[in-house]
């Protein structure tokens, strides 16, 4: 069975090491990208079942980055979670509006993690 | 310059065990020794090594070993032994032991052997010239009698020089 | 401090150093935004950057467990909000207040990493206390200050669900207002039995929205519920959670997610993964067979490499880089042998062999110099405290200064970098306070109230040049000869300018008239000079009266290599560090003074020097016996002064330094080896305990 590639999307080196370090030892292949653009270049290089956004990031920032995959080629359909600390309706209307399939407030622990994976791609 | 590898890299199970029974016979004054090969890095012949600032006598200096400094010893001098020569014939043991690496200068080195648990005697009363503490035991190969040396806890004995007190590498 | 209890520490421990690493840069760069800003009009770049540093270090703190630093950092984060959306202006208690919180996470950061004492949570809370009281009165336009209550729910929590948490975040909400306890709510048909709710109210300024962002932080997220209890507060009942198709009314603390959909839960791939394939759209992500493109290998934190922020670098551990760095020295120490023993052969009838070995010698060289240049980091990394230090000072002081950086790319070892922080803050304290006037008194003087102090780097040769100067007063030749004869100190007024700022070198020295506590009693300067030479460098000052001085620190690129001055005593070669060496000459008989004891003197310029012989110092042999056959080093370590006396010079050399103590262990009189040319084993003198040796040694014999 062919394994599932996750694109992780975060500034932060060390989310990006948890969420990699995490969804790998769920048998996912992660993707790693430190910013809007470099998320999005990677987007196109490869297939990603999943994506997976901060929304603050240099360069691009995450709704930025959703509105941009959802008018590349091939991302119509793929899931896009928002990953934010600001669980504000307006963030999440925002959200909605770009064109995220759904959002996970941060701090999250690493069985969230998974778990909400497993509801979005399986 | 006689170099040798005495020790051979990476003996893994039923070899290791048998090098750890594997001696390099020296003789000095008028015994023969026995250390184990594991401790032995290489054996060279003689170089003049820089002189250490208020080094015992029996500490020659040290040399450059293939970009390394390390100290020479003459067991010689330390356990006042004749007249030590410096020629093509003097022969320098180059040891690893307590990680580091030191030179040890002896009358001559004989050849390695193996020495199975019955050739291994305790560890007699005299020791030759060597304190009691350092003989693990004597061994018995043919009419030849080897005292059997801790050459490590030798060498980083406190009147040995080499190590200062409490220093640990 | 607070660890976040739904964690698995062990799991997360191992992403706590890059976090910690991250945190620090994130704070390195707000410092240094929010000491550029211009409060009149500050730049929406800079505050957008200031505000997303503060973010970024709550994510991390918050998620991988460092609750106090996520608190303080929301406050933070709350008021730079404002202050970005302009609905608040900056001011510089403001700013001061920011650069505080800026050193109080710094400080949270080292103790939870083990580093640094615990802070006091009473400061922390006083601090975020600080922060929200900005709030109150900064709070000028849009946002609705009004009082507003809101009711709380807190659970409903089952019996393995700890009450630690929801008393901790009680406490907190006690700061956003007046909190009252509701009776709670009888139990829910078909919940659990012993499912338990908590119900308060709060009389608050805080929104609705706010409050269910700070409740995030203290409870799992589905465990609470904000509703608005007066009308005109917000829309009704926002929930922390609204939860896929068939979440609501979990109670599982670990079944829930904090996480929400957008859509229909049916069109998930999840979901969608047994229906027919070639329906679909191609990238809608169903277990897809296609051959994923290899993946950019991710190493794990714990080996120590990792891609950083700017993809084009990579962390490496110290180590490494110096065993490659040695390994890389011991070509270079094969090649100078290879050298040396070619040299004797016939260059005509070996000209393949002399040019392979010239191309050979070229790119050791280069391969050296590109090596040691994996160490080497920027000075930008030294200067960039600098203007905190500065902007602190000088305030205290009631100065006003610019600090203005030149070569901040100029190029350094790491080693060396940390060693240069102490001398070079104590130099900028000295210019800040002795060197530049107050403003009064330079605008009667004709200067700009404001003084200039500048750092400045750059290379010059094989080594790099530190200089630190000002436009203050210069230093005051008749005041430090005036201090030096009251010291009992030989000086004349013949001395050079030169000679005459040396003296400020020697311990205890200070002209000043108060002692402040910023610079201290005028202990710094020898220990300046005594650090700068055990990096193998040399001090210089220079100064002019009513314009200024700049004191420059001449250091060799890297600690490894070392610039010495070879001699020769018996048949041994030793090395002299070059910085100590003053100069060297060949003694003529009279000139050398026995006195009772043994003890032997020169003569040189009027002032007389312990002699030390060498060979004697070290037992070894000399070749030379009578001292007008040899020559006298003359060394200086520390204000004292020794002749050292060899048998000859041999010449100046560059040396890879080596350790005598991996092998053996530490000599008096020795500080490490190196192998020369030849391939033989040379020490490198201890100078500082040699001279220290000599002048005790005449110290009893006088």
């Amino acid at each position: 069975m062919a394994s599932i590639t996750v694109l992780a999307v975060d500034d932060s080196a060390s989310m990006r090491s948890m969420v990699s370090f995490t969804l790998k030892g769920a048998g996912y292949q992660v993707v790693e990208a430190v910013d809007g653009q470099d998320g999005l270049d990677k987007a196109r290089d490869r297939r990603v079942d999943l994506v997976l956004t901060d929304q603050n990031m240099p360069r691009m920032d995450g709704l930025t980055l959703i509105r941009s995959l959802r008018g590349t080629p091939g991302y119509q359909g793929v899931p896009i979670l928002m990953l934010t600390t600001e669980s504000s309706q307006e963030m999440k209307a925002k959200g909605k509006a770009a064109g995220a399939t759904g959002w996970l407030v941060k701090p999250f622990d690493p069985k969230q993690l998974v778990s909400v994976v497993r509801k979005v791609v399986g | 310059m006689m170099m040798q590898q005495a020790t051979q890299a990476g003996g893994q199970g039923a070899a290791a065990e048998a090098q750890a029974n594997e001696f390099l016979t020296f003789t000095l004054g008028s015994e023969e020794y026995g250390i184990e090969i594991l401790k032995v890095q290489e054996i060279r012949g003689w170089e003049q090594p820089t002189t250490i600032a208020n080094a015992p006598d029996f500490i020659k200096g040290v040399i450059n070993l293939r970009g390394t400094i390390v100290p020479i010893v003459d067991l010689r001098i330390k356990f006042n032994l004749g007249d030590p020569q410096y020629n093509q014939f003097t022969v320098v043991i180059i040891l690893n032991v307590a990680n580091r690496v030191v030179g040890a200068v002896v009358d001559s080195v004989s050849d390695v052997l193996t020495l199975a648990g019955e050739q291994i005697r305790p560890a007699p009363e005299f020791g030759g010239v060597l304190d009691m503490q350092h003989i693990t035991g004597l061994g018995t190969v043919d009419q030849r009698m080897l005292i059997l040396v801790d050459i490590e806890k030798l060498m980083t004995s406190a009147d040995m020089a080499l190590v200062d007190a409490g220093t640990v590498h | 401090m607070a660890q976040n209890s739904g964690q698995n520490d062990g799991d997360m421990a191992q992403f706590h150093a890059m976090f910690f690493d991250e945190a620090a840069e994130h704070l390195e760069r707000m410092e240094a935004l929010l000491l550029e800003l211009d409060i009149e009009r500050a730049d929406s770049e800079q505050l957008n950057a200031i505000f997303r540093a503060a973010h970024s270090i709550k994510g991390g703190a918050g998620t991988f467990g460092f609750r106090d630093i996520a608190d303080l950092t929301h406050e933070m984060e709350t008021v730079f909000d404002r202050i970005r959306k302009g609905e608040m202006p900056l001011s510089p208690e403001l700013v001061n207040a920011f650069l505080t919180s800026g050193d109080m996470l710094k400080a949270l950061l080292a103790h939870s990493r083990g580093d640094g004492d615990a802070v006091a949570a009473e400061e922390v809370d006083a601090l975020c206390a600080r922060l929200r009281a900005f709030l109150e009165d900064g709070s000028g336009t849009a946002s609705a200050a009004q009082r507003h209550a809101l009711e709380l729910i807190f659970g409903p929590f089952d019996a393995r669900f700890s009450s630690k948490d929801v008393d901790a975040a009680l406490s907190d909400l006690a700061d956003f207002g007046v909190m009252q306890e509701l009776p709670q709510d009888p139990p829910k048909k078909g919940g659990r039995k012993k499912a338990v709710e908590r119900r308060f109210r709060i009389l608050t300024e805080v929104s609705q929205s706010d409050m269910v962002d700070a409740l995030g932080f203290m409870l799992p997220t589905d465990k609470v519920k904000v509703n608005a209890l007066e009308p005109g507060a917000g829309s009704a009942g926002a929930q922390l959670v609204s939860g896929g198709a068939g979440d609501a009314g979990e109670t599982q603390a670990d079944g829930a997610e904090s996480f929400g959909l957008f859509v229909d839960a049916a069109t998930l791939p999840a979901n969608r993964a047994a229906a027919a394939k070639g329906a679909q759209d191609a990238a809608a992500g169903a277990p897809a067979k296609a051959g994923v493109t290899p993946l950019r290998r991710d190493a794990k934190p714990a080996t120590g490499a990792g891609a950083s922020a700017d993809a084009a670098s990579i962390r490496v551990s110290v180590q490494k880089v110096d065993q490659l760095i040695n390994l890389v020295g011991e070509l270079v120490i094969t090649q100078a042998m290879l050298a040396q023993t070619a040299s004797t052969a016939d260059p005509v009838l070996y000209e393949t062999l002399f040019n392979g070995l010239a191309q050979l010698q070229r790119n050791s060289r280069d391969l050296q110099e590109a090596a040691m240049s994996i160490r080497m980091l920027p000075m930008s990394f030294v200067f960039s405290r600098f203007p905190r230090v500065v902007h602190d000072v000088a305030a205290k002081l009631g100065k006003e200064v610019e600090l203005r950086t030149v070569g901040e790319g100029t190029e350094l070892d790491k080693g060396l970098i940390e060693r240069n922080t102490d001398p070079l803050t104590h130099l900028v304290r000295n210019s800040l306070d002795h060197g530049l006037e107050s403003p009064d008194e330079r605008e009667a003087a004709g200067k700009p109230r404001k003084g200039a102090i500048t750092l400045r780097a750059y290379h010059q040769g094989g080594a790099i040049v530190i200089e630190v100067s000002d436009d203050g007063r210069g230093l005051s030749r008749e005041k430090i000869l005036a201090k030096a004869r009251e010291r009992g100190m030989a000086v004349s007024d013949g001395m050079s300018d030169a000679e005459v700022w040396a003296l400020i070198f020697e311990a205890g020295f200070s002209t000043a008239e108060q002692v402040t506590d910023v610079s201290g009693r005028g202990v710094g300067m020898d220990v300046v000079r005594r650090n700068i030479q055990e990096m193998g460098g040399r001090v210089e000052i220079e100064s002019a009266a009513g314009i200024g001085s700049r004191i420059s620190i001449k250091l060799p690129l890297t600690l490894a290599i070392l610039d010495g001055m070879s001699v020769r005593v018996g048949g041994d070669v030793f090395i002299i560090p070059l910085g100590y060496i003053s100069e060297s000459l060949q003694p003529t008989a009279d000139a050398i003074k026995s006195l009772a004891g043994g003890q032997h003197v020169v003569a040189v310029r009027g002032d007389y020097l312990p002699v030390l012989s060498l060979a004697q110092a070290f037992n070894a042999r000399a070749e030379v016996e009578r001292y007008e056959q040899g020559i006298l080093v003359i060394l200086e370590s520390e204000g004292a002064k020794t002749a050292l006396f060899v048998d000859g010079l041999v010449g100046q050399h560059q040396v890879v330094i080596k350790s005598l103590e991996t092998n053996y262990r530490k000599v008096a009189g020795v500080s490490g080896a190196t192998i020369m040319g030849d391939g033989r084993v040379a020490m490198i003198l201890d100078v500082a305990h040699l001279v220290g040796l000599a002048n005790s040694r005449l110290g009893k014999a006088a």
